[in-house]
């Protein structure tokens, strides 16, 4: 374990999390949410509430499937062809297994269509992957069972060559590590190791091989201020949309 | 043009073989009139799911009504993975046409518009392509080097869902799911079951009448109370998530599934 940097005040994993969500969305203006995505929409909320703060651009959230955070006005489709047009900056994929290409695969693993284990579909990933500039990949598993070698389906690609594509991987953050995705190299790159954890952790926990300095950095804390815009306003707005995670982020602080 | 019927004779407008396409679960689910349905029984329903489902689709599965199921996800949400839909998935119960969200809504927009097929981004490279052999790429006419997915136009016998009124001219308020609409415009007869129907038309004045479905579209209307239960229903009621996660315990096994389905057929038929 190493000693805690940028701030004396200590910090939950997902506060830590959420932080590197707001820094990686840092510059867009519209960021959308799947409606079951808390740590991204606080990442975004925090953006949001920084901007504000620091009077930036304005931030716009689309939480989909949520009734307070939802603009749209054309149905279930309006979301798409936001993303079309190139309304949106943003956007979160996870997946059941992620490869060292940036492929991933929401669907299932063993010899489709008969999975063994059977995760629910690809939802709209096979599109939005191609059409939001900045696609960041959200697990915090960091497994060898999530982070393989080679997905046993393609949900959507990491990459494509000779097709139209505006969008695509930018980042890929777990619960011990950031890294960034290089599309010329087709390789993830790491960035930095969270507190707690160390290289030869993020090596052994992960199936692809990717890049990586000699001596990757930890993490960069959150600062005080951050925090404090996190534990009051942040857990506020969340509230409305995701009451159970407001309540465990809470129920952490109090814990604490 | 669409008339008040009891909900027995909405759910016996489903029968067998027939491509059935129902909503999200945000979107209003007939639940009441799913329960309705399984009772007639009908057998190897083409599930058209737009463009996700949850509970609905898991009971269809489970009573082993779906021949085919057309969706870009089965979940239960916050309550998980759909017990039914998994087990079903590894033994091979029922044709599976996995999709992409707004792959469905091009289908049925293709429908609408009565066009035979739509373009569509993204895709290409995804394994969906090599299951979903009626996907085809074609070059973009109008540019060199264009590669591009189309899907062909989906048509359904029957849409079906929940809303939260219809006025007893048969219109029906849709709010801004404007994905009710374009399900109906698609089908060959919509069914809607709804909280209450109102006596003054919908369409009187402009503001309600931008958020209406008009009868043209709409068959048979059934009233039913908490149609959407356990779903919630938009700007009605919220799910009940202890219910659903009920169902979600319950459902891991066949016999828990059978137990289940029989408390909530009864209890649909007593409130019937």
């Amino acid at each position: 374990m190493s000693a805690y940097r940028g701030t004396a005040q200590d910090y939950s994993e997902r506060e830590l999390l959420i932080a590197i969500i707001a820094d990686l969305l840092d510059g867009v203006r519209h960021v959308a949410v799947g409606a079951s995505s808390p740590i991204p929409a606080a990442g975004a909320m925090l953006l949001r509430a920084r901007n504000e703060m620091s009077g930036r651009e304005r931030v716009r959230i689309s939480i989909l499937g949520s009734q307070e955070h939802n603009f749209f006005t054309n149905g279930g489709v309006e979301v798409f062809d936001c993303a079309a047009q190139g309304r949106i900056d943003a956007f979160f994929l996870g997946g059941g297994q992620i490869d060292g290409q940036a492929n991933i695969n929401l669907v299932g693993t063993g010899d489709y269509p008969r999975s063994d284990v059977r995760w629910p579909g690809c939802f709209g990933s096979a599109f939005l992957y191609f059409l939001v500039p900045r696609v960041i990949l959200f697990r915090e598993e960091h497994s060898r069972r999530v982070f393989v070698d080679k997905v046993d389906y393609v949900s959507a690609p990491g990459t494509s060559e000779g097709v139209a594509r505006s969008g695509g991987p930018y980042a890929l953050l777990t619960g011990m590590a950031l890294f960034s995705f290089v599309p010329a190299r087709k390789r993830f790159a790491l960035r930095s190791v969270h507190r707690g954890w160390t290289a030869a952790d993020v090596r052994a926990n992960t199936g692809f091989d990717y890049d990586s300095p000699a001596d990757p950095p930890q993490t960069q804390a959150p600062d005080a201020a951050t925090l404090t815009i996190l534990r009051g306003r942040i857990t506020q707005e969340l509230a409305e949309t995701y009451p159970q995670f407001a309540e465990i982020l809470r129920r952490a602080r109090a814990a604490a | 043009m669409a008339e008040i019927v009891p909900l027995k004779e909405l759910a016996a407008q489903v029968r067998s073989g027939m491509r059935v396409a129902v909503p999200a679960d945000y979107c209003g689910v007939a639940m009441a009139a799913t329960a309705a349905i399984i009772a007639n029984r009908p057998e190897n329903l083409h599930l058209v799911c737009v463009p996700i489902t949850g509970m609905q689709g898991d009971m269809l599965i489970g009573e082993g009504l779906v021949g085919v199921l057309e969706t870009s996800a089965v979940t239960l949400g916050e309550s998980g993975g759909a017990p039914r839909f998994i087990d079903g998935v590894r033994k091979g119960a029922f044709r599976l046409m996995d999709a992409t969200c707004p792959a469905v809504h091009s289908g049925l927009i293709a429908a609408q518009k009565g066009v035979p097929f739509l373009p569509i981004r993204g895709i290409v490279g995804s394994d969906l392509l090599k299951t979903r052999t009626d996907w085809k790429i074609i070059g973009n006419p109008f540019a060199e080097n264009d590669p591009i997915v189309v899907v062909p136009a989906i048509h359904p016998d029957i849409s079906l869902f929940h809303a939260p009124e219809a006025d007893r001219f048969g219109n029906v308020r849709i709010g801004r799911r404007r994905e009710l609409a374009t399900m109906a415009y698609a089908s060959k007869a919509t069914l809607v079951t709804v909280e209450r129907i109102c006596e003054t038309s919908l369409l009187r004045d402009e503001d309600s009448a931008a958020g209406v479905l008009p009868a043209l579209y709409v068959d048979k209307i059934a009233v039913v109370a908490q149609g959407a239960w356990p779903i919630g229903l938009w700007g009605e009621y919220p799910a009940d998530a202890a219910e659903i996660a009920r169902y979600a315990a319950m459902a891991r096994t066949p016999e828990g599934f059978a137990a289940y389905m029989d408390g909530f057929l009864r209890r649909l038929a007593e409130a019937a």
